[in-house]
């Protein structure tokens, strides 16, 4: 027998967290599942600068545990444990996972986002050797080192920014001839001497023996080839969605994003998103606790209701 | 309750290459927020393995060298030693099953 809920919540960052504070404090019958630990993405941010209340900002990881530790204060339940698959009977929807499979009336999608990965030949084998995802974690063993980082947005300026405290030398390798990232972090990365860009360009080849030692690079207008010496390589290109499983239950955009009204519902009754997974997402901590907060209040007004 | 062993570079020979029973060994920094995240289920680990493998964590930031030994370059990063010698490394933040599956593969024979 399946474990029966009023509302599931999938997904441990800050949209899932927000979601389970309100609708613990509303006395919902509600478990938080997720995959890995709590958090989300944003803990792997050095200082989020812009999450209101936070004058002097406040660390990715700090942030979250206080969204935590408030959750759990409401008496939100937490299960570790990957979702495989959502089936619908007819109001009820059973979620199956590695941790057991769970009834609920309501569900609140917050699975988030990862990583996209380069895809170029040498990434799997260089992964750990030279390539990384995290450079906040990963920056100190590049000390006096020269790196380069993938992408053009927030994410891959601020790893930019971050490593130079430690490498002599980071390019910045973007795709694109301009950058997508904030206005004011543009202005930090083009202003530090030690970050030097190369716009049009994509990486096509990461090279070495056990660790990195190059890059095959290719101008991305006129295709002309040409190899950079770096001894790593920091990849911030962007995210997709975690909804492998949500495939054949919920409308999804074309790149794999739920698709949702303003109430955070989805077109299947009772299914709700927010957050990252969500299809125009701000991609902000701040969007996501909104998100989670109008899925919740709407979670709670759908099973008022008689169905 | 188990907890990892805290070791450094001078008792890393005598804690995980001497050792009769498999080890892990958890690299971490306390700037990096997945060892952060890793802590936990490495702890519930080692309450869960206690008495068949040795849980060790060894801070990069202080042991450069035996981090360099092993080529970290990504932290956190996760070694299962058996007889002294690596057996599995698992690279980044992983959920209990994975890292379970590593320890398993080091009991069997």
């Amino acid at each position: 027998m399946a474990e029966k809920y009023d509302v599931i919540i999938i997904g441990g960052g800050p949209a899932g967290l927000s979601a389970g504070i309100y609708a613990a404090r509303a006395r919902l019958a509600c478990k938080l599942i997720e995959k890995a630990a709590l958090g989300g993405l944003i803990v792997n941010a050095e200082k989020v600068e812009n999450y209101p209340g936070f004058a002097d900002g406040v660390s990715g990881l700090e942030l979250t545990e206080l969204m935590q530790s408030q959750a759990q204060k409401f008496g939100l339940d937490t299960v570790i444990g990957e979702v495989q698959g959502l089936t619908l009977n007819d109001s009820l929807k059973t979620i199956t996972t590695s941790a057991g499979d769970y009834d609920t009336r309501a569900v609140i999608v917050a699975s988030g986002s990862e990583h996209n990965k380069l895809g170029v030949p040498g990434e799997e084998k260089f992964t750990g050797r030279g390539v990384s995802f995290c450079a906040t974690c990963d920056g100190y063993f590049f000390q006096d080192k020269t790196v380069a980082v993938v992408g053009g947005g927030n994410a891959a300026l601020a790893e930019a920014l971050n490593l130079t405290k430690f490498a002599s030398k980071v390019f910045v390798v973007h795709r694109r001839g301009e950058l997508r990232a904030t206005k004011i972090v543009q202005e930090r990365a083009l202003a530090n001497p030690k970050i030097e860009f190369r716009f049009n360009t994509a990486v096509s080849a990461i090279e070495g023996g056990d660790f990195v030692k190059s890059l095959k690079l290719e101008d991305t207008e006129n295709g002309k080839a040409s190899t950079l010496k770096v001894d790593g390589l920091f990849v911030a290109i962007g995210f997709k969605p975690n909804t492998e499983f949500l495939k054949n239950t919920v409308p999804l955009d074309g790149a794999g994003y739920v698709i949702t009204d303003e109430k955070m519902a989805t077109p299947v009754p009772g299914i709700f998103a927010a957050g990252d997974v969500r299809s125009s997402s701000i991609r902000q901590v701040i969007g996501a606790a909104g998100d989670g907060a109008v899925a919740a209040i709407y979670a709670e007004r759908y099973l008022s209701e008689p169905h | 309750m188990a907890e990892p062993t805290i070791i450094s570079d001078h008792d890393f020979e005598e804690k995980v290459i001497k050792a009769t029973k498999p080890v892990l060994v958890d690299f971490w920094a306390p700037w990096c927020r997945p060892c952060q995240m890793l802590a936990p289920v490495i702890k519930d680990l080692s309450a869960e393995y206690e008495g068949k493998i040795d849980f060790a964590k060894l801070d990069v930031d202080q042991n450069p060298l035996t981090a360099s030994q092993y080529h970290v370059m990504s932290i956190p990063t996760v070694f299962v030693f058996k007889g002294g010698k690596p057996a599995s490394q698992l690279v980044g933040f992983k959920p209990k099953e994975e890292l379970k599956k590593a320890l398993d593969a080091a009991l069997g024979s």
